[in-house]
């Protein structure tokens, strides 16, 4: 066998991602501490306020990464760029954890608050879960055989398809809901307590943090992989060259 | 001579596989070329990279004066190919696969007529769903629709399999009659003992290049050589 | 290009009537659903005419998903897709012709499943033209969406498990909308039907277009 054409690191992290690993670390461990010590019940929702803690960055987080892929999706038909290709596959790969966290907090949190797991008339809520079920799909289009820049035009107009539609299926629900449960005001209302909004904005700051960390991780490990066959393609027309040699003395 | 078909060191690939792997290939006006090889070696590639329907990895290629780097597309309503696909509708009759891709391809109706009854299936077989006919029924259908397009140049992709004697002879007719009329053609074939009288030129392709190249016994304009 | 939308409808049209595939399968399944819901609900008439404008549209979205591929099949048993590309037809057109042809068949199912519920839950129908405005628009959308996520899916192994799973949360705004238009048309809830038109309007003009902008990179790649 011949060696790999290129050198191939043993692993995908550096110095960078070493100081947002740990930055995450200390993130969560504060973020744990503040939750649940120093953050104080809520007044109206007593304990279960702390769920915002991890619900509000992970929705967030979760509308970040789906854009980063509809961009990534763009550009690739557009400019046919790996780089993208790759951001929007791995990009969704992280933001359907945040979209799934996104969607157990917010039913653990609605059961105390409405007396139930899911209700169908809080529009973000049922929006977020169209849109889990759209990126599961965008995911399954990612596993399915076929050549790589094929696969890759696939998922990408799924990715657009859902940018496009999610905002006429938010509209839908809005109006079929009449109304929505949706705590809309309470962050911006004052009725939050200082420290239990300081808690949330650093969950969001660490929420990002750890997104770019793991986007950096899965982005060179997606890369590499690409190297890898990049290399085998290489060595591939060579060896159906040969394959020719070897032929052309027979005929 | 005028260039038909021009490529220099096309690479093109079938998922991650080089199945043409540096092709270089010239070919002029009235040309009949057959392209013999192993199975796997590139043959189907090669026809359908000529057809415009493949992104050329890295070389250069122009056929019928369209850059295929740049504009695959152009070339393709200039072509007929004929693969492993018939490309009919089960449930249309023959007559109705005809009128549907002369449409599709702006060609006047009454050549539809013209090209059944060439290849032998108007009459009784006109009104008969694609989906009754025999193998090589079907093969001459998807022929005629070759036919009814009058393409520049055609690429005939084991034109001959499946066919009985008769129908051996009359795709071997109709080669002739298009080269005769200006057009050139490029089979794959596996079936020598017929093609290499018919070809002018024999090309062999293996590990997706072309290894030899040859006169064949026919020059161009359908005279047997001396 | 109207030549060649025209052209490709009514090839579609064609074959299905002739092979009458999606309808021998379609006609059945709509029958069986309506009959197994009247089953399940019948104890209580209220509901059953409560749900009849739900029951109806989701329906029509598990038809929308055998249509769809049917048409999509159409395409690619023989190896027809490469030789549209050959033809020289716009890929747009293409989109636009089988949507069409998918629009027409759903429409028809549309009307069968609304003798269905007139005669076996005895729906009282209040207002025919919303009724049918509804059906019109939504079923633009339906098979804007269908035909282009069919193509997506185009030649993979697990396409029929993909397809419902692509293709139904993004027509879920079509389900909401045109069951709340049905609701007011049917009389069986107090909502303003029309309103929810735009709203089907919308997603039938976002999907066609990017249908048609996107239809040729899949026919041309996968």
């Amino acid at each position: 066998m011949t060696n790999p054409p290129i050198d191939l690191p043993a692993h995908t992290g550096s110095r960078t991602t070493r100081l947002l690993g740990v930055a995450v670390l200390v993130g969560v461990v504060t973020m744990i501490l503040l939750g649940f010590f120093v953050a104080p019940e809520d007044d109206l929702m007593a304990d279960s306020v702390r769920m915002i803690f991890v619900h509000v960055p992970s929705a967030i987080l979760t509308y970040v990464a789906f854009s980063v892929t509809a961009i990534g999706s763009v550009m690739w038909l557009w400019k046919r760029s790996v780089w993208w290709d790759i951001v929007a596959h791995s990009s969704a790969e992280i933001g359907v954890i945040f979209c799934g966290l996104t969607l157990i907090t917010g039913s653990i949190w609605g059961r105390p608050t409405w007396n139930t797991y899911w209700e169908w008339g809080d529009v973000r809520l049922v929006t977020t879960l169209i849109l889990f079920v759209l990126m599961v799909g965008y995911l399954a289009v990612r596993s399915m055989d076929g050549d790589e820049s094929a696969v890759a035009t696939r998922a990408s107009v799924v990715g657009i398809i859902a940018a496009v539609n999610i905002p006429i299926i938010n509209r839908s629900v809005e109006w079929w809901a009449d109304r929505t449960l949706h705590q809309q005001s309470s962050i911006t209302d004052g009725k939050l307590e200082d420290w239990t909004l300081f808690t949330m904005f650093l969950g969001i700051v660490v929420s990002g943090v750890f997104y770019t960390w793991a986007m950096t991780h899965r982005f060179r490990i997606a890369w590499l992989e690409r190297e890898l066959r990049d290399g085998d393609l290489g060595e591939a027309i060579a060896a159906r060259r040969a394959e020719a040699a070897a032929s052309g003395g027979v005929s | 001579m005028v260039s038909i078909v021009s490529l220099q060191g096309v690479v093109a690939l079938l998922g991650r596989f080089p199945a043409l792997a540096g092709a270089d290939l010239e070919v002029g006006e009235s040309e009949i070329v057959l392209v013999q090889g192993p199975n796997g070696a590139g043959k189907s590639t090669l026809l359908r990279v000529c057809a415009g329907l493949l992104r050329i990895e890295a070389g250069w290629a122009e056929v019928l004066g369209h850059d295929l780097v740049t504009d695959r597309a152009a070339v393709r309503r200039s072509v007929g190919l004929l693969g492993h696909d018939t490309a009919l509708y089960d449930d249309l009759t023959v007559e109705e696969n005809l009128r549907f891709w002369a449409r599709a391809s702006r060609v006047e109706d009454d050549a539809v007529p013209a090209a059944l009854d060439r290849l032998g299936v108007a009459e009784r077989l006109r009104d008969v769903s694609v989906r009754n006919l025999s193998a090589g029924q079907r093969r001459r259908t998807a022929l005629a629709a070759v036919v009814v397009r009058r393409p520049h140049l055609w690429l005939l992709d084991e034109p001959h399999s499946g066919l009985d004697q008769s129908g051996r002879d009359l795709i071997d007719q109709v080669i002739l009659d298009a080269a005769a009329a200006g057009a050139t053609v490029m089979l794959a074939s596996h079936e020598l003992d017929r093609t290499l009288d018919l070809a002018t030129r024999h090309l062999t392709v293996a590990g997706g290049a072309i290894t030899s190249d040859e006169r064949g016994s026919r020059n161009p304009g359908g005279h047997d050589a001396a | 290009m109207l030549r060649d939308v025209w052209l490709i409808a009514t090839k579609d049209l064609q074959i299905e009537w002739r092979s009458r595939v999606t309808f021998s399968q379609v006609g059945p399944f709509a029958g069986l659903v309506l009959v197994l819901f009247g089953f399940a609900l019948d104890a209580n008439r209220p509901v059953l005419l409560q749900a009849t404008s739900g029951l109806f549209w989701v329906t029509v979205m598990f038809v929308s998903t055998l249509a769809v591929q049917r048409s999509t099949s159409i395409e690619t048993t023989d190896g027809a897709r490469r030789a549209l590309l050959l033809a020289g037809i716009e890929p747009a057109a293409v989109f636009v012709g089988k949507s069409i042809a998918v629009a027409v068949q759903l429409l028809v199912v549309e009307i069968v499943l609304l003798a269905g519920v007139v005669v076996l839950y005895s729906a009282h129908v209040e207002a025919w033209g919303l009724v049918f405005a509804t059906c019109l628009v939504a079923t633009v959308g339906i098979a804007a969406a269908g035909t282009l996520l069919g193509a997506l899916v185009a030649g993979v192994r697990a396409r029929e498990t993909v397809l419902p799973i692509l293709l139904l949360p993004v027509l879920a705004p079509v389900l909401i909308g045109a069951t709340r238009a049905f609701d007011d048309a049917l009389g069986s809830v107090a909502v303003d039907g029309w309103s929810w038109l735009g709203l089907l309007a919308g997603f039938g003009v976002i999907n066609v277009v990017l249908g048609a902008l996107s239809y040729g990179v899949l026919l041309e790649e996968t």
